[in-house]
């Protein structure tokens, strides 16, 4: 592992001029690594970091990413670490053009981790030297507290993926009070309409919302409100004067650092220092996980635009075709971040300079004319450095997918069924409207599971503490549940619950639970047929106590 | 040159030290940072350390979390590769995919010409899930992904090395350099070493004088020791240094029965058996061992490579001789019993037409005497359930060879619902 040679500085500084001319914008200090295969096999259990703390499960990750080298090799081309001064990784032996398409890419990143704004709280924040500190107060700990290091270690990771990343930034804005009334309005759908208060039921709540959106005043809707639920106000104002005394809930690593007995006894406080650790890792990495396909694509489009542009390299654009195709070519089945991303940069940046986001254009209805619209507006550029600088790949997969982009492309979602004759499994184009293929491609996105804590009305002992798992749709992985939930007890120190909803099982015909839905399908269609059915969930209550899981209904 | 000398030194620059600094944030942490040369990892844990972790976690109350899993690179005509490495899953609360209703197929985006419903294109069925009713019992294990093994299997495999190893080890005529090394007293080396070896000291001397013409030499008789000359150089000395290891070389061969009795079960639970035997012997002797794999239904065949040994469906009859007459005769004509250290490892339903094994017993007791040329004859008889003592293993308990060649000869049963640590256990009974 070494800095680049000065050769390869020269080019990639001349990249720096050339990006920063088409209006990227970062800090011009930056360092470039040469390392091999090797190296990178050994950072990646560390996230790429270097100074990462260490931690057993790393080095078995390591173990394991040699052994798969061996039998795969694979070529990775860069790696970007959001840090101050920026740090990247290449390989060795790269030609030049390969170089400079490698250094845009890599620009992409460094200006897109610089200005989007879910990386607000990483911008003034130099995270190899944060690593490098975190690494030593653990070792530190390490050499005092042995493995019960790693154990907290182990058990804060358990729950790291739901750090209230969200809540943490709203802690920026908190002073921007909140007026009463959207109080008002929250508190009723987000807690009361859920809460047992009511006889809950989907219907109703979505009702209320119709009834909502229909009423010009907010007075006039909840004076109906209290009618039917006279408790209301008095329980409103319980509420807004609970929550003004107590501390804002970040998370569950947060909550459990603040109240439970266990970690705030005396000999237990360093480990709330391990926890934070984690956390805070957990928060730098948060926002990659929200922006993958937004910033994969806008390097991919970054470096297509520049490399195109870039008079040094001329007489390479045919090799620069076959590696960009390589990593750039939409999938017949399945998601590629880079290509989906670039294409999504591209049309949004087409569409502006046609002047296709304006009202004119929307309220245009006539196929061919559509077609042709072009008002020259020219706002393209302005419109995907606006993308990069605001958007999460949620906003942007759902503001820009559109059945125009559908159609460009071709995208589709693809079924999968066996077919019993030809005892194969055939693939088939099952839809090509918008709003399935937007329920699907955004059903891919990172979506850690929400848990309100210690709910109120919850029935738990003293001393437990109750975890309410807010149901989306979709089960929690059970196997997992166990290991979790011990993790938290431990941290907790006493008894865990946890409330989570569970698919029914059927009654009827048990095979319906098998693992396989393709092979469900094949081997017994025609018993399927006969007992179409809904899928059906429960509440189901898990129970961690001295170590030992239970489960029951609710 | 007194110049040049300053100006070295003024040259010389200091070597970033890599100490770790006891202070956090101290100004080291920049040299540190520009010092992660070449191993940016410098903590690794070997397997060793990472599994007596996991069983301090049993005694520390909670579960374990280390499995060894397998990487398998599937390829015919060549060999399978393996890797064999630890894994682990770090749960967390995460959500299933969503659950597919009654009616509806599984589903994912995609980038394809064409209308609705258009058939885009076609795979097999996974063979894992196993087509039903053509008998082929043995597919789906380990093809391709990864197929993990209990942490037990590697513990096994651990215990085999350390207690048991390969069985009988021989010296062969042939031996293999291994990736493992000794520091051994043995390169000689003029002027200075370790340990000075006086009788290679005392011939160079000899020599010397002899060349000088001093001490009346030639005249072994009248040696005139006092006018020698002896010059530091013809000190010879023995210094420490690296050896490669050499061990005897093993020849493992894998057969099996693929009669039509064989059909299901039994299959799998000799394949299961094969699986661990083959992917420890790959993974502790690290391709250190040669493998050969024969198939036998009436008649018996050489098979290339794992990948086929395994996926390979039924055929006809059982004749138990052919097998082990195939083997004999590639002993004999490739020399092997020179050469290697022979392992074989059989496994079957039991069922033999040839009732009271004649054939059979003769070809096992050409391996065995008059001098025993194999190392081991590890023999697996699955039962179907409720199925009496099988012929194979009446007739080879019956033989009293069992007995006369003990540590030759090993036999396990199992049922056809034995699990995986039964399987474990009958490795146990036919290595140890």
């Amino acid at each position: 592992m070494k800095v680049i040679d000065q050769h390869t500085k020269k080019i990639m500084e001349g990249c720096k001029e050339r990006a920063k001319d088409f209006g990227l914008d970062f800090h011009n200090e930056t360092l470039e690594y040469i390392v091999t295969n090797r190296n990178l096999t050994e950072l990646m259990p560390k996230m790429m970091i270097p100074t990462m703390y260490d931690y057993w499960v790393h080095d078995l990750e390591l173990l394991k990413g040699k052994g798969s080298y061996e039998l795969y090799p694979h070529n990775p081309y860069e790696t970007v670490i959001n840090t101050r001064p920026a740090v990247s990784f290449y390989n060795d032996n790269n030609p030049d053009w390969l170089n400079t398409m490698i250094f845009y890419h890599v620009l992409g990143h460094i200006d897109f981790f610089h200005n989007n704004v879910f990386f607000y709280k990483t911008w003034n924040y130099d995270f190899m030297q944060k690593a490098l500190s975190d690494k030593r107060v653990i070792s530190d700990l390490r050499s005092k507290h042995g493995r019960w290091v790693d154990y907290i270690i182990e058990f804060t990771k358990g729950i790291d993926n739901l750090v209230g990343y969200y809540n943490d930034l709203g802690i920026e804005f908190e002073d921007i009070e909140k007026e009463k009334v959207d109080k008002k309005i929250d508190y009723y759908f987000d807690i009361f309409l859920q809460s047992d208060h009511v006889d809950k039921n989907t219907q109703y709540y979505l009702d209320e919302i119709e009834r909502f959106n229909s009423v010009k005043d907010v007075d006039e809707f909840f004076l109906d409100v209290i009618v039917k639920y006279p408790e209301f106000e008095a329980l409103f104002n319980l509420y807004i004067k609970e929550e003004s005394t107590t501390k804002k809930q970040i998370d569950l690593i947060q909550y459990l650092m603040d109240n439970s007995l266990f970690l705030n006894k005396k000999e237990n406080l360093w480990m709330k220092d391990v926890m934070t650790i984690i956390r805070n890792s957990s928060m730098f990495f948060y926002p990659q996980m929200l922006t993958k396909i937004a910033n994969e694509g806008w390097a991919s489009y970054i470096h297509e635009t520049l490399f195109l542009q870039d008079e040094r390299i001329k007489e390479h654009e045919v090799d620069f075709a076959k590696v960009h195709a390589g990593v750039t070519a939409l999938p017949t089945l399945g998601l590629n971040p880079y290509a989906i991303g670039m294409r999504l940069f591209e049309y949004i940046n087409e569409m502006g300079n046609k002047g296709r986001y304006s009202k004119e254009f929307i309220s245009l209805k006539d196929e061919e004319n559509r077609k042709k619209f072009d008002n020259k507006a020219n706002e393209g550029k302005d419109l995907i450095f606006q993308v990069r600088k605001t958007m999460s790949d949620f906003q942007l997969l759902n503001t820009y997918i559109t059945d125009d982009f559908m159609k460009k492309y071709d995208l589709c979602v693809i079924g999968v069924r066996a077919n019993k004759e030809r005892k194969t499994k055939e693939y088939y184009i099952k839809s090509k409207k918008l709003k399935d293929y937007k329920a699907q491609i955004l059903d891919y996105l990172p979506h850690p599971p929400h848990f309100r804590i210690n709910p109120k009305g919850c029935v738990k002992a003293k001393n437990s503490l109750y975890l309410y798992h807010t149901f989306e749709g979709k089960a929690l992985k059970n196997d997992f549940i166990n290991n979790v939930m011990l993790g938290i007890s431990f941290l907790w120190g006493d008894t865990v619950l946890l409330e989570t909803s569970e698919i029914k099982p059927s009654e009827v015909d048990t095979s319906n639970a098998s693992p396989s839905p393709l092979w469900r399908a094949a081997m017994t269609a025609q018993s399927i047929e006969e007992n179409a059915e809904e899928i059906l969930w429960e509440r189901i209550i898990y129970t961690m106590a001295d170590k030992k899981l239970s489960r029951r209904k609710k | 040159m007194k110049k040049n000398m300053i100006d070295e030194i003024n040259f010389v620059t200091p070597e970033p030290t890599l100490t770790v600094p006891v202070s956090i944030n101290c100004d080291g942490d920049f040299k540190i940072l520009q010092g992660i040369d070449n191993k940016p990892v410098n903590s690794l844990a070997t397997v060793e350390d990472l599994m007596n972790r996991d069983k301090q976690r049993e005694k520390d109350g909670f579960p374990r979390k280390i499995k060894m899993g397998k990487i398998v690179k599937p390829s015919r005509g060549g060999n399978v590769r393996f890797v064999i490495v630890p894994t682990t899953t770090e749960e967390k609360f995460i959500h299933e995919s969503k659950p597919i209703p009654p009616q509806e197929d599984p589903q994912g985006t995609g980038s394809v010409e064409g209308e609705e419903g258009d058939i885009i294109g076609e795979a097999p069925l996974d063979p894992q899930s196993g087509e039903e009713g053509e008998g082929d019992g043995a597919a789906g294990q380990g093809s391709g992904g990864e197929h993990e093994v209990e942490s037990d299997a590697y513990e096994l495999g651990k215990a085999l090395t350390e207690e048991f190893e390969l069985p009988n080890i021989k010296d062969k005529a042939k031996k293999k350099a291994v990736d493992k090394y000794v520091y051994d007293l043995t390169d000689k080396h003029r002027g200075f070493g370790q340990i000075l070896d006086k009788k290679a000291t005392l011939k160079k001397i000899v020599e010397t004088n002899l060349m000088l013409g001093r001490g009346n030499l030639p005249d072994i008789k009248n040696v005139d020791v006092n006018d020698f000359l002896v010059s530091n150089n013809d000190k010879i000395y023995r210094v420490l240094s690296k050896e490669k290891m050499y061990e005897s070389q093993a020849i493992v061969f894998f057969m099996r029965d693929y009669s039509a009795s064989m059909w299901n079960e039994p299959t799998d639970i000799v394949v299961s058996q094969h699986i661990m035997l083959y992917s420890w012997l790959s993974f502790q002797y690290q391709g250190n061992v040669e493998t050969k794999f024969i198939l036998h239904d009436t008649e018996a065949k050489e098979v290339p490579d794992f990948f086929t040994y395994y996926n390979s469906k039924i055929a006809g009859g059982t004749r138990v001789h052919s097998g082990f007459e195939l083997i004999n005769k590639i002993i004999y004509e490739q020399n092997l019993a020179r050469d290697y250290n022979i392992y074989i490892f059989y496994g079957t339903d039991g069922d033999d037409w040839d009732e009271k094994g004649e054939k059979t017993l003769e070809e096992i007791s050409k391996m065995l005497e008059p001098v025993p040329i194999i190392s081991r004859l590890g023999v697996l008889v699955v039962n179907r359930i409720g199925a009496s003592k099988s012929n194979v293993e009446k007739y080879i308990s019956n033989s009293g060879m069992m007995i006369k060649f003990s540590n030759y000869l090993k036999l396990a049963t199992l049922t056809t619902r034995a699990t995986e640590k039964e399987i474990i256990t009958s490795i146990k009974q036919i290595i140890r």
